[in-house]
């Protein structure tokens, strides 16, 4: 299974959803397929997607806010988990590309090559709803389901360790963290 | 407890008086009576973090959300937030308001402070972080409304020193 199929699979869905990404293959494969002013790519800071998502779910209840973190990022940040799932915020949905590998420095594996089982990690902290898919179409109905649920919902995704081939993209940091916000404020004068 | 009560009061009134609306936090001896007046108010967000540096990503949503937030840690727990100052706050531009406690420093009797009381200052002056002392409860709440105008303006982390004449009561 391919992240960027998978992103294509769902990409109608997160237009209604404020979306946040981590840095390096998610971000810019997102973007390759088109960005929209309701997307932020946190392109550093490894770890914080998840709990950026949280900040927002918290404060914006009515809106359905999707986090697409990663592997070698949520395992900079397993606390995170237990921080989500202690808020568990019915209006977030945490998507985890796991490719088993820091992919966009060169491939190193991570622990989850090894064994180390996400799924059980997020049920353990505990994420009322985990689900681990591995074709499109269970990704696609999972991610569906969750965004259209009332539960916090915590998707492991197993994906191949394959990405773009540049990262940079031409939009630029700064420029999208206040189209971002300007976007947000305007959801809440609407 | 010899944690002062009054000065935390005070500083609570001074987070409300400039409408934060969501606090995050992690535990700390002199923190106590702030967590607890967050997490008994209906009016706030508080939000009990595993490790301080997700309190830089919880922010940062509060502020993508229009609602201004603030961060109470100890200075350990400043310590452990670097990077997601650096490459978060800093990055983005992100105002941060945070309410560090300054152990280690004068009067300090936990021989596990004393290393972070060093390096405090000189770390908020290497991330050239704007940072003031709260040490009166007479001029904390000015100081408060003053830092939180400066993070928002300048859209980026603003220090707040807890000290020791403000937060123990010998």
């Amino acid at each position: 299974m391919l992240r960027l199929d998978c992103l294509r699979s769902i990409y109608s869905e997160l237009e209604r959803c404020l979306v946040i990404t981590i840095m390096g293959a998610v971000a810019a494969e997102l973007q390759s397929l088109g960005h929209r002013p309701n997307f932020f790519y946190l392109q550093h800071a490894m770890g914080l997607a998840s709990s950026t998502g949280l900040g927002l779910a918290l404060c914006l209840p009515d809106q359905k806010v999707i986090v697409f973190d990663g592997d070698g990022s949520l395992l900079m940040n397993l606390g995170g988990l237990s921080t989500m799932a202690r808020y568990r915020p019915k209006n977030l949905v945490h998507v985890v590309f796991d490719n088993e590998s820091l992919l966009s420095v060169g491939g190193f594996p991570t622990a989850t090559g090894t064994g180390t089982d996400l799924d059980g990690i997020a049920r353990s902290a505990g994420v009322p709803r985990v689900s681990t898919v591995r074709s499109v179409e269970s990704f696609t109905a999972a991610v569906k389901d969750a965004i259209h649920g009332n539960e916090l919902t915590t998707i492991i995704a197993k994906v191949e360790a394959k990405g773009p081939s540049a990262f940079v993209t031409d939009l630029a940091l700064l420029e999208n963290r206040f189209q971002f916000r300007r976007h947000i404020q305007s959801l809440k004068r609407a | 407890m010899p944690v002062s009560l009054a000065s935390s009061k005070v500083i609570y009134e001074g987070l409300k008086e400039c409408d934060v609306r969501l606090v995050s936090a992690l535990p700390e001896t002199w923190l106590v009576h702030l967590i607890r007046m967050t997490d008994e108010d209906p009016e706030m967000i508080l939000v009990r973090l595993a490790k301080e540096e997700e309190g830089v990503g919880v922010s940062a949503g509060a502020h993508f959300a229009g609602v201004k937030s603030a961060m109470l840690m100890q200075n350990h727990g400043f310590l452990a937030s670097i990077n997601g100052i650096v490459s978060f706050a800093h990055l983005y531009k992100i105002p941060l308001l945070m309410l560090i406690s300054y152990r280690g420093s004068l009067g300090e009797r936990d021989p596990w402070q004393t290393q972070g009381g060093n390096v405090t200052e000189p770390v908020l002056r290497a991330l050239r972080i704007p940072y003031f002392f709260l040490d009166a409860p007479e001029t904390a709440k000015k100081l408060i409304r003053q830092a939180q105008t400066l993070a928002e303006s300048s859209m980026q982390p603003v220090a707040l020193l807890l000290t020791r004449d403000l937060m123990w009561e010998d």
